[in-house]
C-alpha cells in the first residue's frame, strides 16, 4: 500500500509531506518508546507512536522511515513540522487510538516485520 | 579516498536538538556512497551515543574519522560517569529517570544497540571525571 492508502484508512489529518504520498510502504511499527524504535525496528517506512517531541522525528530519520502517524489526535508543533519537512518525512495525525490504528492497518495488509535477534 | 574527519560539540541543555550530529553524519556518508547499511548501523550507534550524552552527561564531543576502510567514532563526555559497565551493557538496565523515559527513551537498550551495529566498541569510564565510549565499524 502507498501512504495515500494508510492516509484513508486511517482517516488521517495531512500536516506536511503529501508530496511522498505515492511511496509504496511495507510494514509499519507502533512504539511510543524511541529506544524500542532504533532497537528493534529494521526496513519499516511508517512509525505510528503517542509521542510528540522532536527525538520522535529524528529517529524516523536515522531509520529511513517515509512517514510518522500520530495516534489519539496528538499534533506536532511547528519547529517539529519543519524538521520533518527538511527531513523529507511526511507527518499525519489520525483520531484513533494506538491499538486500533495498527489493527485497521494489519487488516488491509501491512505487516510488522521488525525481528528480536 | 581520503580520511575524512568531523568534530561535533554536543549541546547537553537543548534535548530536542540530540541527533543533530548524528544527522550530519548520515548525510556525509549519503553524499560519499557509503552502502545505506552501514550508514544505518552508523546512524543507530551514533544516535544512541548521541542521545546519552545528552541524557547523561549534559553533552560532550563527537569525533568521526572516515577512512576507505572504516568508520572511526569517539564519543567523550565530562559526566557522572558508569559505575558498572557490564551492568549497564545489559539490555533492560537503566538509570535513566523517569522524566527521559517519558521523552521516549531511557528503555535500557541504547548500549547494547551501539555494540549491536559497530564491529567494534570499547568503553571507558571513571565515576565523576567522564566517559569515553570509540566505536568502529568497517565497510
Amino acid at each position: 500500500m502507498t501512504i495515500n492508502d494508510i492516509k484513508n484508512i486511517l482517516d488521517c489529518e495531512v500536516l506536511c509531506g503529501d508530496e511522498y504520498f505515492n511511496k509504496e510502504v511495507h510494514t509499519a511499527c507502533g512504539s511510543d518508546m524511541m529506544s524500542d524504535v532504533l532497537a528493534y525496528v529494521k526496513d519499516q517506512s511508517i512509525l505510528l507512536t503517542g509521542l510528540v517531541n522532536a527525538q520522535v522525528i529524528r529517529t524516523a530519520d536515522m531509520m529511513d522511515m517515509l512517514c510518522i502517524v500520530f495516534v489519539r489526535g496528538k499534533k506536532p508543533d511547528q519547529d517539529m513540522i519543519a524538521l520533518a519537512n527538511e527531513r523529507q518525512i511526511a507527518l499525519m495525525s489520525t483520531s484513533h487510538r494506538m491499538f486500533t490504528a495498527c489493527g485497521l492497518l494489519w487488516e488491509n495488509g501491512l505487516r510488522g516485520g521488525a525481528y528480536l535477534e | 579516498m581520503n580520511t575524512i574527519k568531523l568534530h561535533y560539540i554536543v549541546d547537553g541543555d537543548d534535548f530536542t536538538r540530540a541527533g543533530e550530529a548524528s544527522a550530519s553524519v548520515k548525510k556525509t556518508l549519503r553524499q560519499l556512497g557509503i552502502d545505506p547499511n552501514i550508514i544505518r548501523k552508523v546512524a543507530i550507534a551514533l544516535y544512541e551515543g548521541e542521545i546519552n550524552m545528552v541524557i547523561h552527561a549534559h553533552g560532550g564531543e563527537i569525533k568521526i574519522e572516515i577512512s576507505p576502510t572504516s568508520i572511526d567514532m569517539l564519543l567523550k563526555d565530562k559526566g557522572k560517569g558508569i559505575e558498572n559497565i557490564e551492568l549497564a551493557m545489559q539490555e533492560g538496565y537503566s538509570t535513566a529517570p523517569d522524566e527521559v523515559r517519558s521523552l521516549g527513551f531511557g528503555a535500557g537498550m541504547g548500549l547494547s544497540n551501539m555494540k549491536k551495529n559497530t564491529d567494534s566498541m570499547i568503553i571507558d569510564s571513571t565515576v565523576n571525571v567522564g566517559t569515553t565510549v570509540h566505536m568502529i565499524i568497517n565497510i
